[in-house]
């Protein structure tokens, strides 16, 4: 317990920055805004889409890995980030089409017929003529990025307050979060939820303002946000597990009731590192949907979040590197597998077309993970080296 | 076309073939009547028709062709009835009159009511109750006084149900078109409390109101005053039916406003407010005043002149029945309708509720189960349901009769979901013991992998599990409360299941053994029990029920790859809910979650998806006061 | 001398079976006391309700010189009252070092920004190193706890309770599975620790409870049946009905 500073007692995190600035300097070289062009533009986009999903696995890592709570709701906070976002991007992008359409009339506009312009442009969808509460704040990028990290945060304090007060734990905890996670889902289905229903928010794509600029080099800078946003969180979540706090959450996890007995408020840190990592995964959605372009409703339903999970398990749960190698091998090999592009497989009798097994077998393989290779992808670290250490 | 009308063709369509042979008795009569016939009065005409109907079937069609106007009289005194295509055919011999030019008869509605009441009188007595009933249909849509005086002596039937249904519809036709206010009312008050839809629909047009304006008390059957600006006719309302009666100018609108701005543009300015300025809608106004007093402009309904018309008017509303003692007895019986209504659908609710929760129940008894002996949730779970119910679209594809394949079905599903369970028990589960947050995730690869698998096998699209045709259709008790056969057969499904289950569990070694294994697995193994063969019999068992289950649900709902994930959630909260502790936890588990469900779905019908949104969050809250369910497990060993 | 902790009454039933029955019982300030008793004498269900893991249906316990009320406090808000409970089983955690587990039962602030501001001091090192010294897992200071023989667990709790400086410590039977060797250690570390503060001892094995040496109390069916030193107990003829039988 040497005063050391924290990054260099912690080798992993600095080999993650390094290979995630490697990464990222690569892509940007190849990309077809500023480099070679080696990569379309739809790749670079799903290499920064995929940087978000490995910061909200850290972020699950956190909860799951390091403290214990096997969430199934994550993913409700990614989507609310991109919700969030979303609102704002399409609110502005759709002011600037009403302003640029009405302004063809010799009277300016007023204020008023450029909101009912603008309600009409994103609401006409859903058959509503009036601008919902929600969307009060839309018209502003500074109060939207603040809902960004407060409206997932609050969510997850209020409902980790409910969960944690009343000792709900183990898979009981799992499955409430999983139901807190379909009610949201089906709440925002609803069209009079004020999100356009199934609908959800569309052409976030386009960033207000910047049209000249074009989607290539918009790419190039959302894979640098979304790294530095990943590179950011990861050494502020290797810090946070590195110290006592790490070592009190990973005591919870163990051995929650001898925690209690040693004076520790269970609840309280419970509820930061929730409050915490839900405000991650929040940042992590509002930088991918930008990216997507689109996010309804589908996107938060349970199941997004489980698969957060597996991909935190195969990584290598309880180590942050693992969340991230995790979600960039599942999620670029489901990529991969789904696209049509990976070879099928010709067997005597029978054609093995991978749209139609890769699901069988990530289920399958995820079963053989958790049986034989409890620490996921990360172990194999293990027996090379024995030196990682625990960040 | 009278209402008679609609049934005459009805009527004219169950004549035409005996139309063919000649009616010497008819021909008499038309002969004799030839004068009658063309100028009929009041008086004179409620014999003959007595008499032309008197002779037959022929003697029906001319009247009827007479009521339409389709009767004609030829040079040489014979009748012939010009059909819709303009061809004439005797109305004796039925034989077509090629190039006949004759005089068509136009009788006045005196007559016509008289000639159509002894249509209905023929057709109410006629021998075949066929015609008897059909007659009775198309009186039931409606009818005139002489119609329901035909009715009223018509009243026997030797067929009692006839005669019931004669009876009552005496009684709505009377509601309608009764001969005075009292018999109208009377008619009311015998059927008050009575909630079939017949009666509510003949209440209903006697209640249809319409809105006046009008600056004092208007003349006629007043309903009500509408207060202005109140929760049934809120102000912009108000103004919308004052602009619609004439009384105010229509108020500009902002788009007619900027039109009228635009068209009178000059040198950048607008009756002298620069258009830089017109952004603001205070500018836009003293524009337009500027152009209004320059007359270029027609003037506009002021918020000044709106609220004074709104002063000025009243609006009431008014029936459109005259008669105030007939609305008011229609009032309180409506009131009295919907109360019992109420009462009826309250029933009819518990009943929906009861058998979503009897679903619920066959699908989370086998999670609870699984849960209570080895504190393991099985994500695969609603593939098992998944599994049951392909099991028995695949039997109904081997099976053509439905009755059998789902005979063969249900146990089939059993042993199939079964045998499903114990290979996941044996191949992952029990390797896993003691880590249900792995186990969660373990069979929920196998979720997805069985998902897929399913898809791959039986493609995407649905499949249909059809019932046998005696569990189609539905048990009516009243128009209000039914209940779908299908529905009362998994009730007692699932009561079947419970009293197996409580069977299994009490009377049987198995029975002992599992509750030995759930309260104390230590002790229980140390006394030569198995726990291994105990988990994986109740993982079977469990898993055989969600089988059942599937083909259960299958019957009602489309069988997909995702069946089994609409319902998972549900079980899962029922498990929740229920606690873990015994059977009758997810039994209460079950009840409570369909209950709910129901309850706040009618509190918003046709928004299933809040229904669940809400249901969810009061799973939520209400963990927080019971923790470990309704029932929760006893003893010292639950509170560790 | 008054008394730390005052149980007056509680009593407290497990679906009708009544496992705490009126049961008063007062230690002082600085004391050893060993409870003794069959099973389900209702040992540890005392010591549950004491620490707040189990809430009495009815009665009053109260603790420190103004008295306080237990009933209304969790755990950990007992836990920091300074009331430190060694389990049967000792439950250490086994994937930390034996240093982090010792550092995380440091007394300091508990409440979660305060512990994310925390960082290792030269006191705390050396406090660290001291109480490592003290249960002797010196040379085992950074080995993971899991790694550690049964005995060695059982004397990290120990130095985890010392490091948590509890007045009132309730140590539950803590000669199970120890070789008499390191019976004779742990005797000697509790009478030590009795010098200044209250040392609870619940114990079934009576050649132990002799080596303390203190005062005894015997439970039955929930409530007290005799208390006074060893010897006077042990003539009791209840007591000696129950341990023997008739």
């Amino acid at each position: 317990m040497t005063r050391t500073p924290f990054i260099l007692r912690t080798p992993s995190t600095l080999i993650v920055l390094a290979v995630l600035a490697v990464f990222t300097i690569t892509v940007t070289l190849l990309s077809a805004a500023y480099g070679t062009g080696a990569i379309p533009t739809s790749m670079v986009k799903t290499l920064g889409m995929t940087l978000c999903l490995a910061l909200a696995a850290v972020a699950m890592d956190l909860v799951w890995g390091y403290l214990g709570i096997l969430s199934l709701g994550q993913m409700a906070f990614f989507a609310l980030g991109g919700y969030m976002i979303g609102q704002w991007l399409m609110y502005a992008r759709t002011e600037g089409i009403v302003a640029a359409s009405l302004s063809g009339n010799p009277i300016p506009f007023t204020p008023q017929e450029l909101r009912d312009g603008v309600t009409n442009q994103i609401f006409g969808v859903v058959g509503s003529a009036e601008l919902p509460m929600v969307w009060g704040f839309a018209h502003s990028l500074t109060l939207q990025l603040i809902l960004v990290v407060a409206v997932p945060g609050l969510l997850a304090l209020v409902f980790g307050w409910l969960a944690f007060r009343s000792r709900v734990n183990g898979v009981y905890l799992s499955i409430l979060t999983q139901a807190m996670t379909l009610a949201l889902a089906l709440w925002l289905f609803q069209n009079d939820s004020g999100f356009r229903g199934n609908n959800g928010l569309s052409g976030l794509q386009n960033l207000p303002g910047l049209d000249h600029v074009g989607q290539a080099r918009l790419s190039v800078w959302f894979l640098w946000a979304s790294a530095l946003a990943l590179g950011l969180f990861y050494v502020i979540a290797a810090w946070l597990v590195s110290g006592k706090f790490g070592s009190v959450t990973r005591a919870i996890r163990d051995d929650e009731t001898r925690v209690r007995f040693l004076g520790y408020p269970v609840e309280g840190f419970k509820l930061v590192v929730f409050t915490l990592a839900a405000m991650i995964t929040a940042i992590a959605g509002a930088l991918y949907y930008p990216q997507a372009g689109i996010i309804n409703p589908a996107e938060m339903m349970p199941i997004a979040s489980i698969y957060l999970a597996v991909w935190v398990a195969i990584g290598g749960r309880g180590r942050l590197y693992g969340a991230v190698i995790g979600a960039f091998v599942v999620s670029l090999l489901s990529t991969w597998f789904t696209g049509g592009r990976a070879p099928s497989i010709n067997l005597p009798g029978y054609v093995v077309n991978w749209v139609d097994w890769w699901q069988v077998a990530l289920g399958l393989s995820f079963v053989l993970v958790t049986l034989y290779a409890p620490k996921g992808i990360a172990g194999i670290f293990d027996l090379i080296g024995r030196k990682g250490d625990r960040a | 076309m009278t209402r008679l009308g609609r049934v005459l063709p009805l009527l004219a369509a169950l004549l035409m073939p005996i139309c063919a042979q000649a009616n010497p008795a008819l021909e008499a009569v038309i002969a004799d009547n030839l004068e009658g016939l063309e100028r009929p009065s009041r008086l004179t005409v409620e014999p003959l028709v007595a008499q032309i109907a008197a002779t037959g079937p022929e003697g029906l069609a001319l009247l009827q062709a007479w009521s339409e106007r389709q009767l004609g009289l030829t040079e040489d005194g014979r009748a012939v009835i010009i059909g819709d295509d303009d061809a004439a055919t005797d109305a004796v011999t039925g034989q077509p009159v090629p190039e006949a030019d004759p005089q068509m008869l136009r009788p006045n509605s005196g007559v016509r009511g008289v000639i159509e009441s002894a249509l209905v009188a023929g057709a109410l007595n006629d021998p075949d109750p066929s015609r008897r009933r059909a007659a009775l249909d198309s009186l039931a849509r409606g009818g005139s006084f002489e119609q329901l005086t035909a009715l009223r002596a018509a009243l026997d039937d030797p067929d009692p149900t006839l005669a019931a249904r004669k009876a009552r519809l005496e009684r709505l036709l009377t509601i309608q078109v009764g001969e005075n206010s009292e018999a109208r009312v009377t008619a009311i008050e015998d059927l008050a409390g009575d909630v079939s839809l017949d009666f509510r629909a003949a209440l209903n047009p006697l209640l249809v109101t319409r809105r006046v304006v009008a600056t004092e008390e208007p003349q006629g059957n007043v309903a009500r005053e509408i207060s202005i600006d109140g929760d049934d006719l809120p102000r912009e309302a108000a103004i919308a039916l004052l602009v619609s009666e004439g009384v105010l100018e229509p108020r500009l609108t902002s788009a007619e406003q900027r039109a009228a701005l635009a068209a009178n543009l000059s040198d950048g300015r607008v009756g002298g407010v620069p258009v830089a300025d017109l952004s603001d809608p205070d500018a836009r106004d003293r524009a337009y005043e500027a152009l209004e007093d320059a007359g270029t402009v027609p003037p506009a309904a002021t918020e000044a002149e709106v609220q004074a018309a709104l002063d000025a008017h009243r609006v009431y509303e008014l029936y459109a029945e005259p008669d105030p003692a007939v609305t008011e007895a229609a009032r309180a019986a409506q009131i009295r309708a919907q109360v019992r209504l109420g009462a009826m659908q309250g029933i009819d609710l518990g009943l929906d509720a009861l058998s979503l929760a009897s679903i619920y129940f066959l699908a989370a008894i086998g999670l609870a189960v699984t849960f209570g002996v080895m504190r393991v949730i099985n994500m695969a779970h609603g593939e098992f349901i998944m599994m049951g119910a392909y099991t028995g679209y695949t039997v109904q594809t081997l099976i053509a009769d439905r009755t059998l394949s789902l005979v063969v079905a249900l146990p089939l599903a059993f042993a199939v979901t079964f045998g499903a369970g114990v290979v996941l028990y044996r191949l992952v589960i029990r390797h896993l013991a003691h880590r249900p947050l792995e186990t969660l995730l373990a069979t929920f690869g196998v979720s997805i992998a069985l998902q897929q698998l399913a898809k791959n096998i039986f493609g995407t699209q649905a499949r249909p599990l059809t019932a046998p045709a005696w569990l189609e259709g539905s048990i009516t008790i009243n128009d209000v409360i039914s209940i779908s056969s299908i529905r009362v057969a998994i009730f007692v499904l699932a009561l079947l299941f419970l009293g197996l289950f409580l069977f299994i569990m009490k009377r049987t070694r198995l029975g002992l053994e599992v509750r030995a294994v759930t309260q104390n697995p230590g002790m229980a193994a140390s006394m030569g029990i198995n726990p291994d063969r105990i988990a994986m019999m109740t993982f079977g068992l469990g898993s055989g029920i969600a089988g059942i289950a599937g083909v259960a649900i299958g019957l009602f709902a489309q069988v997909t790859s995702e069946i089994g994930q609409q319902y998972i959630v549900q079980s899962f909260m029922t498990v929740v809910v229920g606690g873990v502790g015994n059977i009758w936890g997810t039994l209460a588990g079950a009840t409570l979650i369909g209950g709910l469900s129901k309850v706040i779905e009618s509190f918003n019908p046709g928004n299933t998806l809040a229904a669940q949104t809400f249901m969810i969050l009061f799973i939520i809250i209400f963990i927080q006061f019971r923790p470990r369910g309704i029932i929760p497990q006893k003893g010292r060993a639950a509170e560790a | 001398m008054s008394a730390l902790l005052e149980v007056s009454g509680i009593s407290k039933s497990f679906d009708g079976f009544k496992a705490i029955n009126n049961l008063s019982f007062s230690i002082n300030a600085v004391e050893l006391r060993a409870v003794i008793g069959p099973n389900g004498a209702g040992k540890t269900t005392f010591m549950d309700i004491v620490t707040g893991k189990t809430r009495p249906d009815e009665g009053e316990v109260r603790f420190g010189e103004t008295g306080k009320s237990l009933l209304k406090m969790n755990e950990a808000q007992i836990a920091r009252e300074g009331v430190g409970r060694k389990f049967q089983r000792p439950t250490v955690f086994e994937d930390q070092s034996v240093a982090d587990n010792l550092t995380m039962a440091l007394k300091a602030d508990r409440s979660p920004f305060s512990v994310l501001g925390w960082r290792p001091s030269s006191v705390s090192v050396a406090r660290v190193a001291e109480l490592a010294a003290e249960v002797g897992l010196s040379d085992a200071v950074d080995r993971r706890a899991g790694e550690l023989s049964h005995g060695q667990k059982q004397w990290l709790e120990i130095g985890m309770l010392l490091a948590q400086e509890p007045r009132l410590l309730l140590v539950d039977e803590p000669a199970a599975g120890m070789t008499l060797a390191e019976r004779e250690q742990t005797t000697s570390l509790l009478c030590r620790l009795a010098e200044s503060r209250a040392v609870v001892v619940v114990e079934h094995d009576m050649d132990f409870v002799r080596r303390l040496n203190c005062k005894v109390t015997v439970l039955h069916q929930g409530s007290v049946l005799a208390e006074g030193s060893l010897d006077h107990v042990t003539r009791n003829p209840d007591v000696i009905d129950v341990y023997l039988g008739r």
